[in-house]
């Protein structure tokens, strides 16, 4: 049987002014209902682009969408506009990282939760209303008979994520994706949008995918875990052994560079050396190899291997990385683990 | 990247501990107008309200809170971006809180800012030369050697190549830009840096080339930092002694061994046990789950101003205000202001909130 979502060598390249801009390149995951997928990475990895592929919500004009996107047996890669749209907002719908610009500022919060109800399920204004009355409490709106008429600006910025979410939720989707949901919430509300996600999940069963640049967001929330650099995925598995025991040299950077909120705080953070690469000319072989202290261990020392062939990522768990896994493993548990506090 | 840095110039030397910067009761309130046909002033915003916080020489003072809890504000106030309301600052000892262009400019040179955006602090049409020599211009200082073998010599503190000087902010990315304005802030020798959220625009792992920057030229430098953010993490990482701010009032403060692991106030708890962290999910953490959202700062609640959102409020928090103080069992210099604080932490003192309610917080919140 195949995966609910299935994503197989997804490319999306934009043409701009200045050339190509390789914004994913060769990414593949799959994905089942009632199961959450987070997708973490910095800005310019291609984690959004990857989501708005997968609902068509980029601009034909200018980009360039090869691969495989199977949703439920059906193929989204250049299927009609016509298809799309009939399942975005019904079979998927998406969470966007800024309510205040994704919410219009013209309509009532109710109208804007009703209307993709009404035109997908062709139910009457009345019962669109109702509908968006009881999605509102299902979010955790208080009063939400009075504030389905509210517009956007008299909500709290946690009100307004939550009534995104009611708004994605409507039609109860089976795919959710959530675009960084809580990166523009204090940590206390935060909180209440990560328990509300999953909540939610449990009762509608749906699949989520929950992108973010947050390590800490996705420990405690997601079953399994994608890390994308520059356009590509450089490691997955289980979010636990990922964070465990990470074996790309990438994880560790992030890893390395976070604070804690608890023990030693007397050694400096280890940051990433250098910037990411630019899309337009990504570097040959492995992206990450300018960046990489471990290119000498590869093959013995000249690290050539890393500068001219691409490594794959093997399914399942595993890392794109030339070091044999057995050093992955060492290296972690050596130089890498005892740094983290 | 150089590793050692030139020492301050030889203006008046400080010595550490002693209180650099202090707000005695600082407030700020900006008036909200309204009514037809003539606007009338019908409220406050009471961004700041009555703050006292002292930061001292070499030291690096974080203040944390939730957005609009007026922590910016006031970094504004000490750096007198912004004239307060009431209350006072004092500048090592002086009276500066309604000083004057001219009284203030001997100080100004001493208290700088650095900005949260890399992209709308820097003057696009400006090359880094010129963006970090300007508060020696406006100062007129003339550095022996010259501003621009100054300027470089800056551009090399803070990791960038001085070669550079005749480029502009656009040829760099979001982490460098940064560290151009870190190279503005210390053109003029400060004494006191305020940073008003200075990594929370730049990706993880440049946030942390910035903040390690940052920690390495206040110990080499000897520079006071107040460092404003609302990254618990980051703040903890940085700071010797924070205080935590809600709802423009300072709700405890302590060093960073007292707040991150003995916090006695409620809001200081629920805050950190809310933050996201990276465990390997054996063992579950205790979560406070606060409900509902921040009041309005227009009309906050009477009293304490955190208790529509505290479980362990009583009618005693809605009539009187909780001064800030040391509670019983608190370390000295550990003051919270709650009437009804956190019991004071057992032996262990690991530096953070543990799994497992050590705290023993009875009855909590359910969710909403």
């Amino acid at each position: 049987m195949t995966a609910f979502l299935s994503v197989r060598d997804l490319s999306v390249r934009f043409s701009t002014e200045d050339g190509t801009v390789r914004a994913v390149d060769g990414l593949s995951f799959t994905l089942e209902r009632g199961r959450t997928l987070g997708i973490v990475g910095e800005s310019g990895s291609g984690k959004s682009v990857t989501n708005l592929a997968v609902l068509g919500l980029h601009d034909p004009r200018t980009t360039e969408i090869h691969g495989e996107i199977m949703l439920d047996g059906q193929e989204l890669t250049g299927a009609p506009e016509s298809v799309l749209e009939k399942l975005r907002g019904n079979k998927a719908a998406m969470v966007f990282q800024d309510s205040l610009t994704a919410l219009s500022p013209y309509y009532t919060v109710g109208r804007q939760i009703a209307e993709p109800y009404r035109k997908h399920t062709g139910a009457s204004r009345r019962e669109a209303r109702l509908r968006a009355v009881e999605m509102l409490r299902r979010v955790g709106i208080p009063q939400p008979e009075l504030r389905v008429d509210d517009y956007p600006h008299q909500f709290s910025g946690g009100m307004r994520q939550r009534a995104m979410i009611a708004m994605a939720l409507v039609c109860d989707p089976e795919l959710l994706i959530a675009d960084e949901p809580t990166t523009a919430l204090d940590v206390t509300v935060q909180a209440q949008i990560i328990d509300l996600l999953q909540e939610l999940q449990q009762e509608t069963g749906a699949a989520i995918i929950l992108i973010t640049h947050d390590l800490g967001v996705v420990a405690g929330t997601v079953d399994d875990l994608l890390v994308m650099y520059a356009g590509r995925a450089v490691e997955q598995g289980p979010v636990r052994e990922v964070l465990r025991a990470p074996r790309h040299p990438y994880t560790w950077g992030l890893l390395g560079s976070m604070p804690r909120l608890s023990g030693s705080v007397d050694e400096p953070l280890t940051p990433i050396p250098g910037t990411p690469p630019s899309l337009l000319a990504p570097p040959p072989g492995c992206p990450f190899h300018p960046r990489c202290g471990y290119v000498g261990a590869v093959d013995g020392g000249a690290g050539d291997r890393c500068r001219t062939e691409r490594p794959g990522l093997p399914p399942g768990r595993g890392a794109a990385c030339h070091l044999p896994e057995e050093l992955q493993r060492s290296v972690f548990a050596e130089q890498i683990r005892p740094r983290l506090g | 990247m150089s590793d050692k840095v030139s020492p301050p110039g030889p203006r008046e030397a400080v010595a550490t501990g002693e209180p650099l910067l202090v707000a005695e009761s600082l407030t700020k309130h900006f008036p909200v107008r309204g009514g037809f046909p003539v606007r009338r002033t019908v409220g406050a915003v009471q961004a700041v309200d009555g703050i006292d916080l002292t930061v001292r020489a070499g030291e690096s003072f974080g203040l944390v809170g939730e957005s609009g809890c007026g922590k910016s504000t006031t970094g504004r106030l000490l750096t007198r971006l912004l004239e307060p309301s009431a209350g006072r600052i004092l500048y090592r000892g002086r009276d500066i809180t309604h000083a004057s262009r001219k009284q203030f400019a001997p100080v100004r040179s001493e208290i700088q800012m650095i900005f949260q955006d890399p992209y709308a602090s820097l003057n696009p049409r400006q090359t880094v030369g010129r963006i970090v020599s300007g508060p020696m211009e406006i100062n007129g200082i003339e550095p022996p050697g010259g501003r621009e073998a100054r300027v470089q010599e800056l551009l090399e503190t803070v990791g960038l190549n001085p070669e550079h000087y005749n480029r502009f902010p656009h040829e760099f990315s979001g982490g460098q830009r940064q560290r151009i304005g870190v190279a503005r802030a210390l053109a003029l020798e400060p004494k006191v840096v305020v940073a008003d959220e200075p990594v929370s625009a730049l990706d993880v792992s440049i946030q942390a080339q910035v903040v390690n920057l940052l920690q390495r030229l206040q110990r080499e430098l000897g520079i006071a930092f107040l460092f404003i953010a609302h990254d618990l993490a980051v703040v903890r990482h940085v700071s010797h002694r924070v205080a935590v701010m809600y709802l423009g009032r300072i709700v405890e403060v302590g060093t960073r061994d007292d707040i991150y692991g003995r916090p006695r106030h409620p809001y200081t708890h629920a805050l950190l046990s809310a933050v996201p962290v990276l465990g390997d999910g054996a063992s579950p953490r205790e979560r406070i789950r606060l409900t509902g959202d921040v009041p309005s700062p227009i009309a906050p609640p009477s009293g304490c101003r955190f208790r529509t959102r505290c479980w362990k409020a009583r009618d005693r928090c809605a009539v009187e205000a909780p001064p800030l103080a040391r509670a019983d069992g608190s370390a000295e210099g550990h003051l919270s202001a709650c009437h009804f604080p956190e019991p004071p932490a057992t032996a262990d003192s690991g530096g953070a909130v543990r799994p497992g309610g050590r705290s023993g917080t009875a009855g909590q919140p359910g969710r909403g």
